[in-house]
């Protein structure tokens, strides 16, 4: 077995054993799932029953209300005092107290718990009430739902990208935006996650001396490339497994509780209606779902119109390059320093671009092809941040091919750089060592 | 010659490393290196083991220009030696084995033998850092021999050892003389090039200041003194001693002296033994050599001056 793999191996054994990976690489995705899996839950588990008495003095909202399988609603005493009173002693929920309005149209209500009332609630009556006040205003004002409902509308602007040879193709700014977005944080955190294992890995090897031992059977170089792929392939597993578990802990979920999802989806959207339709709450419903139905298609056709494999390819491309090119960097710090404590000196030149490109990032999506989204995307230490950005807004393929070019070579060089750095720093202790010192080094013989 | 390095230059930006240096290690032998610190040593045996380049000189292994190959041949055991503190120890000698060429089936058979010898078997799955220093530096001299190399370098050796132990690692290094093997032993411990060493050479400022074999050189820096177990009153002796004699040391033990005589340039032991055997009576006589520690700092006060 040639001397590289074996240092691969050691490198990418010794992490993936060790607890914290383990325990990481689990708890990501349950973190993950949990965001999305953990709301539905809790309503699904909320089986009880939430009494509330409502004591509507203006007596328009009381059969409105017409509650759920989680929510009742009764009628109270016709008295604010006897009613508060019985709260406690019925055991309701909540006392729900409209009073009479001053002016025609009520617009308050006084909700009293014995707890904290849960937000659902809450925004469930405010939804009904709005929606039955609306209702009243519009009558008031002699206008006709019909009428409104005709008048309300959505508004699509379909992008479509025509290209030199008149092909057309549906885009969404909106899904460019997500998907650039989310891989250049990606990149920028595999990055400096694993770019910083690799400085310790060195710093470890040094101040633990068994770097000396290990020189004298392999090249410096061997050694540092070893380290860096390793943990690549670390980085790789632990991403791999994080979508693979995260994916099945989703699907998984969907699965076991499709009837709660759809409870819990329908319920959502009760919640978050407008309430401008009062007299056609299903119609409504309808319409908006045809409306939704509308986006939906719209969204497949851009989904579908985003060239995945070239997302794909240059995302596993500008992936593995960034980190590549910065990994060999951090290594090259690691070997230069005697402890982590001494790191933030080195530490600037690796950081600035890397931060730098994030916070362009905001920036360059509202323009991806302008001026500083180009120049940003060719220089190999924010190319993979800011060319991920781009590419999902459609590059043409020379600039992405000019910029692959420029990363590989920016990546050949600071390995160049870097094993020079390193082929010295690991061999030296207990100095105190600069920038005009590394410059030296770059020029020693090997 | 197993090893030689001719006229080994070493430059780093500010100082001088090495200038000019010479070493032949013959086959079968123990060679001291030797020097202050600062002197080079490091430099040259990091020279030895390909970890650096020289800037100018040649190196020779078996008698032809060292390649990289070579490294499969010397086992070093550096100065500043460590292990990963959270492996296992037998992971981690498998993999130091298996970087020195061997395939992890010979490695394991080979590191298996050693671990029995040193009576350290238990520790397999131990992680390092459950290890006392002198029970990790077992295993680093197991690491560094385990692929028989004909060329075993040890820089400082016994730092950290007790006598027990250093007197098992003696016993195998000679061990390994013995069935063929070259050792450079770079160390400040004289007591111990007096008593293992063949041949030593002695660097200091970047420069060879003393080479040769160890029983020449002592002879070289041989003073004429003779250690003289005799009976009778040293200050009636004193009286009658002559000019070329001169007494650098003198003991009383049970009623006979030991005393330390210089003989001066020109004259002979036998003109020492004459002139005490007319007046006292001599119990014996020996000639006193220079130890390798007298040898070391007087070599190396008379470059510095």
């Amino acid at each position: 077995m040639s001397k590289i793999s074996l240092i691969i191996q050691r490198e990418y054994l010794t992490r993936v054993k060790k607890r914290s990976f383990i325990i990481l690489t689990f708890l990501g995705p349950l973190l993950m799932a949990s965001i999305w899996i953990v709301p539905i839950y809790l309503s699904s588990l909320s089986n009880e029953v939430k009494v509330i008495s409502v004591l509507d003095e203006t007596g328009v909202f009381f059969d409105k209300f017409e509650g759920d399988e989680n929510m009742q609603f009764v009628q109270a005493i016709p008295q604010l005092k006897t009613a508060k009173e019985n709260l406690n002693k019925l055991g309701n929920y909540a006392l729900l107290y409209i009073p009479k309005p001053d002016l025609h149209v009520p617009n308050t209500a006084i909700l009293y718990s014995k707890k904290q009332s849960s937000l659902d609630v809450k925004s469930y009556i405010k939804g009904i009430m709005k929606k039955e006040i609306e209702a009243q205003k519009l009558a008031l004002h002699g206008i006709d739902p019909e009428t409104l409902l005709s008048i309300k509308t959505n508004v699509f602007i379909s992008s479509i990208k025509v290209d030199s040879s008149g092909n057309e193709e549906k885009t969404s700014t909106e899904i460019s935006m997500a998907v650039g977005m989310f891989s250049s944080i990606l990149i920028y955190f595999f990055i400096f996650l694993f770019g910083a294992q690799v400085m310790r890995g060195v710093i470890e090897e040094k101040t633990s001396r068994i770097i000396e031992v290990v020189i004298s059977s392999v090249k410096p170089f061997q050694l540092m490339m070893g380290k860096i792929l390793g943990i690549a392939l670390v980085g790789f597993t632990q991403f791999m497994l994080w979508v693979v578990l995260t994916a099945t802990l989703v699907f998984g979920f969907q699965f076991a509780y499709q009837d709660e999802l759809k409870a819990f989806q329908k319920s959502q959207i009760v919640e978050n209606g407008q309430g401008l339709f009062p007299n056609e709450p299903v119609e409504t419903e309808i319409a908006e779902t045809q409306a939704q139905d509308e986006n939906i298609g719209f969204f497949i056709d851009a989904l579908l119109a985003i060239d995945y494999a070239v997302i794909l390819g240059s995302f596993l491309f500008y992936f593995l390059g960034g980190y590549l090119l910065y990994a060999a960097l951090f290594a090259a710090v690691g070997s230069a320093v005697d402890s982590e404590a001494d790191t933030h000196q080195f530490m600037m030149p690796i950081t600035i671009p890397l931060i730098l490109s994030i916070i362009m990032a905001q920036l360059i999506i509202t323009d991806p092809n302008g001026p500083i989204a180009f120049w940003m995307s060719m220089f190999p230490l924010t190319s993979p941040i800011i060319m991920m950005i781009r590419i999902p807004f459609g590059v043409p393929y020379w600039e992405i091919l000019t910029s692959g070019i420029l990363l590989i070579f920016g990546f050949i060089f600071t390995t160049w750089v870097a094993a020079k750095i390193y082929r010295t720093g690991i061999l030296m202790y207990g100095k105190k060592v600069n920038y005009k010192e590394l410059w030296k080094w770059l020029f020693y013989k090997a | 010659m197993l090893f030689e390095a001719k006229n080994i230059v070493k430059r780093y930006a500010g100082h001088t490393a090495l200038d000019g240096v010479s070493i032949s290690i013959p086959e079968q032998s123990i060679f001291g290196l030797l020097g202050p610190n600062g002197a080079g040593k490091t430099t040259l045996i990091r020279i030895i083991n390909q970890i650096i380049g020289p800037d100018e000189g040649e190196l020779f292994f078996d008698g032809r220009n060292i390649q990289t190959s070579d490294i499969y041949q010397i086992g070093y055991l550096p100065e500043e030696r460590g292990l990963y503190k959270k492996m296992k120890v037998g992971e981690q000698a498998i993999y130091l084995a298996q970087l020195k060429g061997l395939s992890r089936a010979d490695a394991i058979r080979e590191l298996k033998v050693w671990f029995e010898k040193f009576d350290i078997g238990s520790w397999w799955n131990k992680k390092v850092e459950e290890l006392s220093k002198g029970m990790q530096q077992k295993i680093q001299f197991i690491i560094t021999i385990i692929h028989k190399p004909k060329l075993l370098i040890f820089d400082e050796p016994f730092s950290g050892f007790d006598p027990i132990n250093v007197q098992l690692l003696k016993k195998e290094i000679l061990n390994f003389k013995n069935q063929g093997a070259s050792i450079i032993f770079s160390t400040h411990n004289m007591a111990s090039v007096e008593e293992i060493c063949d041949h030593i050479s002695l660097i200091d400022q970047a420069k060879t200041i003393l080479e040769g074999e160890v029983s020449s050189i002592k002879n070289k820096f041989k003073a004429n003194i003779y250690e003289v177990e005799w009976l009778g009153q040293l200050d009636q002796m004193k009286v009658k001693l002559p000019s070329y004699l001169s007494i650098l040391d003198n003991g009383n033990s049970n009623g006979s002296n030991k005393t330390k005589f210089q003989i001066g340039e020109g004259s002979k032991p036998n003109d020492l033994m004459k002139f005490l055997m007319d007046d006292f009576d001599v119990l014996g006589l020996k000639e006193i050599l220079p130890s390798m520690d007298e040898i070391f700092i007087q070599s190396v006060n008379a470059t510095s001056k």
